[in-house]
């Protein structure tokens, strides 16, 4: 492993964040990884004495939507991280060097630290026509994630693309684009983190958990964390008590809609999604889509373009909602239509069914 | 002659390639590829109208939103809808964050690194470091201890042997010419850009919820209510913090950015004669200031500028000339690849006829690019800032002459300075001070229309399909950060039956047209000199200074039709 340099605390320290703004980040990671408030020492310890890992960042089919999620993180700063938590040996979109110097950087990390380093994937992967819809210094995007991750110590998908295929594996699919378990088969201590795009305080924290405890964190069966795809939307909704009282926007703009009324009606994907959306909320808190007056549109699901979409008509049948609380059954009378059923309960359930991965060894 | 390949040209968005024949240390050929295609217009096909934002969007997370508001316009031109007001100022103040957020972004995070040297900034003396910054700007943290402790900062992490996203490049290549103190100026403020920038973009996230990818657009409007008497809307606390989020930006554009812009040219004016391009400009024209969609209430006024030619008024842009050729493009034409087709009549298939993955080089006499060669009455068009700076001064608008001469004269280089590598990045300088002015005073007439009770966000009057004729086209066009986009719609039954985008990086980077003759990347590369063929650092300079973005500019139509297939997964 690399060279120990020195403690995160005095790295912080040396560019004037406090001792104090250090524990704040470590509360706030213990509280997005829904720890009890006593594991904040032991990530403050963590954090002061891991290493500088090295992350290896593949690009695809891919907008760079995560990218920019990652240049918003602010605790700790995109900065912070870069330069002081991991060592980040390659990422096309913030990288210095280009061409076949920067594919250097790449090999020299694989010849390095072969099964020491991160690798994460952002973007699909196109398999049809022997993947000449992705190349990158004339290889296929398979190929790279073949080599990389099946070397890395833990591989991250972000966003929705690097899951299932995201939107160019909607539809028609015309390039044959898979998210990057179905394009490299088998790959051990794989977490996949949905979304459009991954919401950074996610990406975070699952690094932190990584560094704090020397392993993943739980996952659902579709390898996302439980820590940030655990609960449905819905059940955590600053506008649920609309819903069950029956308080509907029904056009765009109207007092309901100014007042924060549901969106059921305006297609809200939150009773079928699976985020700590509503919890977390976006760029430091700022905001969220259902906050700021849309509906959701399920970017966290599975193949969400294809199964969320319309995007503005509503739920038609809310199975699998409603399965841990009698004022969803409010709700539900007040929407009207709706079926609870047997098998939307034994659909839910098997979403949260906790699987654990086996433990992750770093080397110190 | 030798012959270099550039893949992946990095800090960009996207899959760019580049090759080039050298000559006695110059570019004499150059040859621009997209290595990546994902299809987006097959993948609408057959969906809602409405819904086709919110995938448009995603084809692009860096200039997030742009194609979102050219898919609204598209829609709502296909349906003759006009927007409330208040959307139209929300749309404003979206697009114009956007723009002044990438454009930092670009210049401190993409782009310095090709004129600043890192490790020559470990030898600066901070105290030297502090004159120098206090001498072009009255910026509060230009102390000697701000600039030690980023010295510092760096030091550490040279000292830690990981150099992670800085190792392999082309530190100390002679082209750097920057003094050191210079240089660690600039490395502090790429630090403190990348702060600025998270915080800067939240005027995007309390609109629409998030960013990237805002979650607020709609066909007939925006999502985001306003009220100033209500908790859940935009209202008088949240134009508090958009007004201020505004305001930092201001200031940090004019203190930051501008002077460091203006310092580092000053250093680089042999840069002012070098990737001029093809001397063709255009821009569809951006922000209406009012509901009307003249020329002349576009805050960015749209034109077409011919052969340099700055001193007349700009033409007027006729969307009907725009056409599309694929004659080197991995897509075939039923009628021949050699005529260019107009987007409503666009026919395109995929057909790779590059070499089989793992190659060594294009086949560049041929097809070479998945980008298509888009085309203004048969001309190629360079479009972005610098086209949309150079027609606004050619336009005459008062506040542009004013910078431009201001910023020409302080750099004591004429006017034809601005065609080039040089006046590229000095221009999106430019745009971005002028359009921080200008957010604030929409976020003024947003609070305005809401102190008068004007509280409408969306025109619902077709907003249900069963209102919608049954065949409808239109077309929609914004200025993105990197120049033109378009996106053109047809809906038949209420489905969309045809789509495509014309995006900026398509104009810029496109391979050959039938005629052989380059694209802006291809052309402005020429005569660019290479003074080691294995670090080509210049051009990166030159092709940094287009912005390219290549996840946007890559796109197919299909008008065979496509059913799209629900696919419903079961796991």
């Amino acid at each position: 492993m690399p060279s120990r340099t020195p403690s995160l605390e005095v790295r912080l320290r040396d560019h004037g964040i406090s001792r104090r703004e250090f524990l704040k980040f470590c509360s706030l990671m213990t509280a997005t990884l829904a720890l009890p408030a006593a594991f904040t020492p032991k990530i403050a310890k963590a954090m002061n004495t891991a290493a500088r890992i090295p992350v290896v960042w593949l690009e695809f089919q891919d907008c760079a939507g995560n990218t920019e999620s990652f240049l918003r993180s602010a605790a700790p700063t995109t900065a912070e991280i870069v330069l002081e938590q991991i060592s980040l040996n390659y990422h096309e979109t913030i990288m210095a060097p280009a061409g076949a110097a920067a594919e250097r950087s790449l090999a020299e990390t694989l010849e390095a630290y072969p099964g020491k380093y991160i690798a994460i994937v952002e973007g699909a992967i196109p398999l049809k026509d022997g993947g000449i819809y992705c190349t990158i210094n004339g290889r296929t995007a398979q190929s790279i994630a073949q080599e990389v991750c099946s070397n890395a110590l833990a591989t991250i998908a972000v966003g929705a693309c690097a899951w299932d295929g995201g939107w160019p594996g909607a539809g028609v699919n015309p390039t044959g684009a898979v998210g990057l378990r179905e394009a490299v088969p088998g790959l051990k201590n794989l977490v996949t983190m949905p979304g459009c795009p991954v919401n950074v305080v996610n990406l975070t924290a699952l690094l932190v958990h990584f560094i704090t405890f020397n392993e993943l964190p739980a996952t659902d069966q579709e390898g996302r964390p439980l820590f940030a795809y655990g609960q449905l939307i819905h059940n955590n909704c600053e506008r649920r008590g609309h819903f069950d009282a029956g308080r509907f926007v029904e056009i765009w703009g109207d007092e309901g809609h100014r007042m924060g009324y549901c969106l059921y009606k305006m297609g809200c994907k939150g009773p079928q999604t699976y985020s700590n959306c509503p919890s977390v909320q976006w760029n430091e808190g700022t905001s969220w889509p259902i906050g700021a007056g849309h509906g959701c549109v399920g970017c966290m699901s599975s193949n969400f373009w294809d199964n969320t979409s319309p995007f503005y008509e509503r739920i038609p049948h809310l199975e699998g909602f409603g399965v841990e609380a009698t004022a969803d059954m409010v709700g539900a009378v007040a929407v009207g239509a709706v079926v609870i059923g047997a098998a939307g309960h034994a659909a839910a359930s098997a979403v949260r069914a906790k699987v654990q991965p086996s433990g992750v060894q770093t080397d110190d | 002659m030798a012959k270099i390949a550039i893949d992946p040209v990095t800090r960009i968005e996207g899959h760019l390639r580049l090759e080039a024949q050298v000559e006695n240390g110059r570019v004499v050929d150059a040859w621009s590829s997209s290595t990546m295609f994902r299809g987006m217009e097959l993948i609408l096909r057959g969906r809602d109208p409405r819904d086709a934002w919110v995938f448009a969007q995603r084809i692009c997370g860096v200039c997030t939103t742009v194609h979102a508001l050219a898919s609204v316009r598209a829609v709502e031109d296909a349906l003759g809808i006009q927007i409330p007001d208040n959307a139209r100022l929300l749309r404003n103040i979206i697009a114009s964050t956007l723009d002044i957020q990438d454009h930092v972004v670009h210049f401190y995070h993409l782009h310095a690194l090709d004129w600043v040297d890192i490790v020559s900034a470990l030898k600066a003396d901070p105290a030297k470091t502090a004159e120098l910054a206090q001498s072009i700007s009255d910026w509060p943290k230009s102390t000697a201890g701000y600039f030690k402790a980023t010295q510092e900062r760096i030091q550490r992490f040279v000292d830690s042997g990981q150099l992670g996203i800085f190792a392999n490049a082309y530190w100390g290549h002679p082209a750097y010419q920057l003094p050191a103190e210079a240089n660690l100026m600039a490395v502090a403020h790429y630090l403190e850009a990348l702060d600025w920038q998270r915080e800067m973009v939240k005027i995007h996230a309390i609109i629409g919820g998030k960013n990237p990818h805002p979650q607020t657009f709609l066909v007939g409007g925006m999502a985001s209510p306003v009220d100033p008497n209500t908790q859940k809307a935009i209202n008088t606390g949240r134009i508090a913090q958009m007004r201020a989020l505004a305001q930092q930006a201001l200031e940090f554009v004019s203190k930051v950015y501008i002077p460091d812009l203006l310092a580092i040219a000053s250093f680089y004016k042999d840069w002012a004669g070098i990737g001029g391009g093809v001397g063709n400009y255009m821009s569809y024209g951006e922000y209406p200031l009012s509901g009307d969609k003249s020329a002349a209430s576009m805050w960015a006024p749209p034109g077409v500028i011919l052969n340099k030619a700055v001193g007349s008024p700009p033409a007027a842009v006729d969307q009907a000339k725009v056409a599309e050729y694929v004659t080197h493009s991995w897509y075939s034409y039923a009628s021949g690849d050699e005529a260019g087709l107009h987007p409503w009549k666009g026919e395109t298939e995929p057909n790779y006829t590059g070499p089989k993955p793992p190659f060594d080089w294009l086949t560049t006499e041929g097809k070479y690019s998945w980008l298509k060669t888009p085309r203004y009455d048969d001309a190629p068009m360079e479009v972005g800032p610098l086209a949309r700076t150079l027609i606004a001064y050619a336009a005459g608008r008062p506040r542009t002459v004013e910078v431009v001469n201001s910023v020409l004269g302080q750099l004591g280089v004429g006017a034809e300075a601005l065609f080039s590598t040089l006046g590229r990045t000095g221009a999106r300088g430019i745009e971005t001070l002028l359009m921080c002015e200008q957010l604030l005073g929409w976020i003024e007439e947003l609070s305005a229309n809401m102190g008068r009770g004007d509280l409408a966000i969306h025109n619902s009057e077709k907003w249900n399909p069963a209102s919608w004729p049954k065949e409808a086209e239109g077309w929609g066009y914004t200025e993105a950060p990197r120049g033109a986009l378009g996106h053109w719609v047809r809906i038949v039954d209420g489905k969309i039956a045809n789509y495509q985008c014309v995006v900026p990086t398509t104009w810029n980077g496109s391979p050959r047209d039938a005629k052989g003759v380059r694209g802006p990347y291809e052309s402005s590369l020429i005569d660019t000199p290479v003074a080691d063929l294995e670090q080509p650092l210049e051009i990166l300079r030159t092709v940094h200074s287009f912005d390219p973005c290549m996840a946007c500019s890559v796109h197919v139509v299909n008008s065979r039709g496509v059913e799209v297939n629900r696919i419903v997964v079961t796991k």
